[in-house]
């Protein structure tokens, strides 16, 4: 009897020293492929979405979040290797930014946050620590390079700190540049990638666009050396640099993924400044009608001598009405009427795209002495306050053009394409994941929901860490899809969205 | 006696899990060797839970039975879509009763019964892919019953008394997916709440209609445990500062059902040495709509539907005297899951289960025996989800694979004289 419970006492102990154990562990080896492709060395090459710069900047904990490094997390469940990020040890206050020499680098801030206090985001108020001088000469696997446009990765020099003062090297890079006229695409390869990420050509019409299309469309002009920094990179430079970077990146057989470029419409820096953001009521509109009265008649005087037609004179006509009223713009496209003294002034329409930062901006005087000189009002919207329907097209050809090369590129080289223009362009009407949330690209407006469900970070052009996980995790549904690979997806629900600080 | 309980009260003031929801069927080693049925047995003070009705059937004139067990659970999960895995590693229940019996008359005893039916522990490692549902939850109640049984005839007897109810909870979860402090650590609220008192009842009757032949009835009523405003505190840690003012602590309301439960079922004696049980249980576990906490801050209502549905348990168990001294003892028995497709929360993770008993007695003479059991639980894994939880006004489901399984073992005494 003794003897037998202690083997009773065996027995149960034994029954219960196995956890329970799944008839299909996913912990067990082979659960998880990468089919044909070999994830061992994964090497993302592109600008600041794959360095997953968000609010403005690159900072410590932003940089866990980029859209590379989630995935490469995934890759591990199937014989990814370690993914290894330009070092951000010296943000110690995980605010990004940068300093040269010691000096705030203008034009380099801190990272944005909501200052609950003013209800706004702002430039967290503390000092950057990250030093662009201190060199750290190593290729990473992750060779996001913030700013860089297509023609940049190849470009010598530029991660040259002596080119820093002329424009022509970039700080990111010069950060970690193995040497001073290495190029980007040369630190990349020198990795050996098996694999890879290439998003690359949102800046070579973004800054076009962000500046309110205040550059030029160098479309037809070869010579990027002559390319202001708001131009429009001709579709052909863009097209032999991007064959360039697949040839490089492909040399030694690597497998990979590419990624379209998505519209300006995709982003809230374009999208959440309606075009009628003025109230205003009758006696209002009255008095700002007053002050184009003089205007309006210009335009009929024009028309009357046959120098623009009618549908002109009602495009150009100001009209403001009890109610929303569209914003007064400067157009640069409307036909020049200088010679009769009359500006090329009209009311915005919906398809005009006023940018993020006009909203601090409308509505505030000119002249604080002169209560006529409301921004957007009695002063009329520049340039680059305003993306204008023309211009809109103008990057919307240009983004097709590079769409369509990034194709067939990839469809020469038998490369997946992850398609973001069509997935970001699902945040327009709301793109659901699988566990039911809904997703939107509007920017963060305050609400306790979208401090849950907001995609964007403050900036208005980045995802924030939850949007760079929908990112992720559409990019290995490509890669799944196109290798056969069995890597786990990505819940962007458990990623953080907007930091909301009580002061600044 | 009365020390004793004290002493046990608090001892196990921490009790524990398994059986579908948060029931926990350990009322008795003599029982629970016998696959947990009871309703038609009279064999100790244990009756006292089982069925009071079968006190007054007891020889001689004092029974008492007093008793722990320990269980030790686990709930393995994993979901292979987004390659996570998970272990909740629960920390060891105690379980206990204790049950005394006086005969006052031939047709009249007196009672009391101390048990813990109810119960959960369940530890999810803190900020798991469910931390937003449960990282950890202990639930307890201790219920004191005082009992009388009369005896109708030598055929038929009743029995039932009153339940005083007193229970604690503590519930550790995150406020959301993603929701964390200016360092990182997510955002979450802890509430507990002790000395949550509450009344029911109990009633049963005990028919015998042959010398070998017993058929009884017994029913538990509901009881619903209620926090109120000041019996509480609610917790919030790890609030980004901007939120944190809105997320004072504070105290807390909620209210979870213990359902009602029915049993009836029949013992039958082949030969002298052998006793056959058989019980069916049905709980009435619709009572457990929502688990629904209301807070007085920003943190407002938190509603958790659980939309339960009645379930049924069924048992069988036989005893067999080997010796003078010894008794031995096992069963079997099937418990159905109240938990509906969809509901599925990892704070009480309890698929069907099918449970495997044994025990024994060992007589140390006429008056002292030692009471054992051990039980094994065992569940198949499922694949389910939870589909209800509300994120910006947008309900989101949390779901994979979960697989579960708990061995309960105790050791008790019981007294005749």
């Amino acid at each position: 009897m003794k003897n037998n419970i202690k083997y009773l006492a065996v027995l149960a102990l034994g029954l219960f020293a196995c956890e329970p154990e799944f008839d299909n562990p996913i912990e067990e080896n082979g659960t998880y492929t990468s089919g044909s492709a070999d994830f061992s060395t994964y090497v993302a090459v592109g600008n600041s979405l794959t360095a997953g710069f968000m609010d403005g900047t690159v900072f410590r904990s932003g940089q866990q979040n980029s859209f590379p490094n989630i995935m490469a997390e995934k890759f591990a469940f199937a014989g990814g290797g370690t993914f290894t990020q330009p070092s951000y040890e010296d943000d110690v206050n995980d605010a990004g930014g940068f300093l040269l020499g010691g000096n705030p680098l203008p034009g380099f801030d801190t990272r944005l946050v909501i200052d609950a206090s003013q209800g706004g985001p702002e430039n967290l108020n503390v000092a950057s620590t990250v030093e662009v001088s201190n060199l750290q000469a190593t290729a990473y696997n992750n060779m996001g390079v913030p700013g860089a446009k297509s023609f940049h990765l190849g470009a010598p020099g530029y991660g040259n700190i002596a080119n820093l003062a002329v424009g022509a090297a970039n700080p990111y890079f010069v950060r970690h540049a193995t040497s001073p006229n290495v190029t980007v695409i040369e630190d990349a390869t020198s990795l050996n990638p098996t694999f890879f990420t290439l998003w690359i050509g949102n800046n070579d019409i973004l800054s076009f666009a962000t500046s309110g299309g205040t550059g030029v469309d160098q479309t037809g002009n070869p010579n990027v050396l002559s390319y202001g920094f708001n131009d429009i990179t001709d579709p052909g430079v863009f097209a032999f640099t991007y064959q360039g970077l697949v040839d490089a990146l492909t040399a030694n057989g690597a497998k990979g993924v590419v990624a379209t470029l998505p519209d300006v419409t995709s982003i809230p820096y374009f999208t959440t400044v309606p075009y009628n953001p003025i109230p205003m009521d009758a006696q209002t509109a009255a008095f700002a009608n007053g002050a184009y009265a003089q205007y309006n008649g210009g335009l009929q005087l024009a028309a009357a001598n046959g120098l623009i037609t009618a549908a002109e004179v009602a495009q150009r006509t100001i009209q403001f009405s009890a109610g929303q009223n569209a914003v007064v713009i400067v157009d640069e496209d409307l036909t020049p009427l200088t010679a009769l003294g009359i500006p090329s002034y009209r009311m915005a329409t919906v398809d005009d795209l006023l940018i993020l930062p006009s909203s601090a901006f409308i509505g505030t005087l000119a002249d604080p002495t002169n209560p006529a000189s409301v921004n957007g009002v009695g002063v009329p919207l520049a340039d680059n306050w305003v993306l204008t329907a023309t211009e809109v097209q103008m990057v919307r050809t240009a983004r097709t053009a590079y769409n369509n090369a990034i194709v067939s590129i990839a469809a020469a080289n038998d490369l997946a394409v992850a398609d973001m223009a069509v997935k970001l362009e699902e945040l327009v009407s709301g793109l659901r994941t699988t566990d039911g949330q809904i997703y939107t690209n509007n920017y963060f407006d305050g609400s306790s929901n979208a401090i849950s469900t907001t995609v964007f970070s403050l900036d208005g052009v980045h995802p924030n860490a939850r949007g760079y996980a929908i990112v992720a995790d559409e990019f290995i549904r490509v890669i799944n899809e196109k290798y056969g690979a069995d890597v786990p997806r990505v819940t962007a629900g458990y990623y953080p969205g907007v930091t909301v600080v009580p002061t600044n | 006696m009365k020390k004793l309980l004290l002493v046990l009260t608090i001892a196990f003031s921490a009790s524990v899990m398994y059986a579908g929801g948060y029931r926990v069927g350990v009322q008795g080693h003599k029982q629970l060797a016998m696959g947990h049925t009871g309703v038609a047995v009279v064999t100790s003070a244990e009756s006292a839970f089982f069925n009071p009705a079968g006190l007054v059937y007891l020889d001689g004139k004092l029974n008492v039975s007093l008793g722990a067990a320990a269980v030790l659970s686990n709930t393995s999960y994993q979901n292979r879509e987004f390659g996570y895995t998970s272990e909740a590693d629960n920390p060891v229940g105690t379980p206990f009763y204790a049950y005394g019996s006086y005969k006052i008359t031939d047709w009249l005893s007196a009672g009391i019964a101390v048990y813990t039916p109810y119960g959960s522990r369940v530890e999810w490692p803190t900020d798991w892919e469910g931390s937003h549902l449960v990282n950890n939850i202990e639930l307890s109640a201790i219920f004191v019953q005082p009992t009388i049984s009369i005896k109708l005839s030598d055929k038929l007897s009743v029995g039932g008394g009153p339940i005083y109810v007193t229970g604690a909870v503590n519930f550790n979860r995150n406020l959301s997916r993603s929701l964390t402090d200016e360092e990182g650590n997510r955002s979450n609220v802890t509430i507990d709440a002790s000395g949550i008192n509450a009344w029911g009842y109990t009633v049963g009757a005990m028919f015998r209609p042959t010398e070998n032949i017993n058929l009884g009835f017994n029913y538990r009523s509901k009881i619903d445990m209620n926090v109120e405003r000041g019996d509480g505190t609610a917790d919030f840690e790890n609030l980004p500062g901007a939120l944190a003012p809105g997320f004072a602590d504070g105290d807390f309301t909620a209210s979870l059902p213990l359902p009602a439960e029915l049993t009836f079922g029949a013992s039958f004696k082949p030969s002298d040495k052998w006793l056959i049980a058989f019980d069916y249980t049905r709980t009435f576990w619709d009572a457990y709509e929502s688990l629904d906490v209301q807070f007085f801050n920003a943190a407002g209502l938190s509603r958790n539907p659980r939309n339960y549905k009645n379930s049924s348990i069924y048992k069988i168990g036989a005893q067999y005297d080997a010796t003078q001294k010894v008794t031995v003892r096992a069963g079997f028995y099937f418990d159905e899951s109240p938990i509906r497709d969809g509901f599925f929360a990892p704070e009480t993770p309890r698929p069907d289960s099918v449970n495997f008993t044994a025990g024994f007695s060992y007589n140390l003479n006429s008056r002292w025996a030692i009471d054992a059991s051990v039980l094994y639980v065992h569940s198949n894994e499922i694949e389910n989800s939870y589909d209800y939880f509300v994120e910006a006004g947008q309900r989101t489901s949390f779901g994979g694979e979960y697989k579960s399984n708990a061995l309960v073992a105790g050791i008790g005494v019981s007294y005749k004289l």
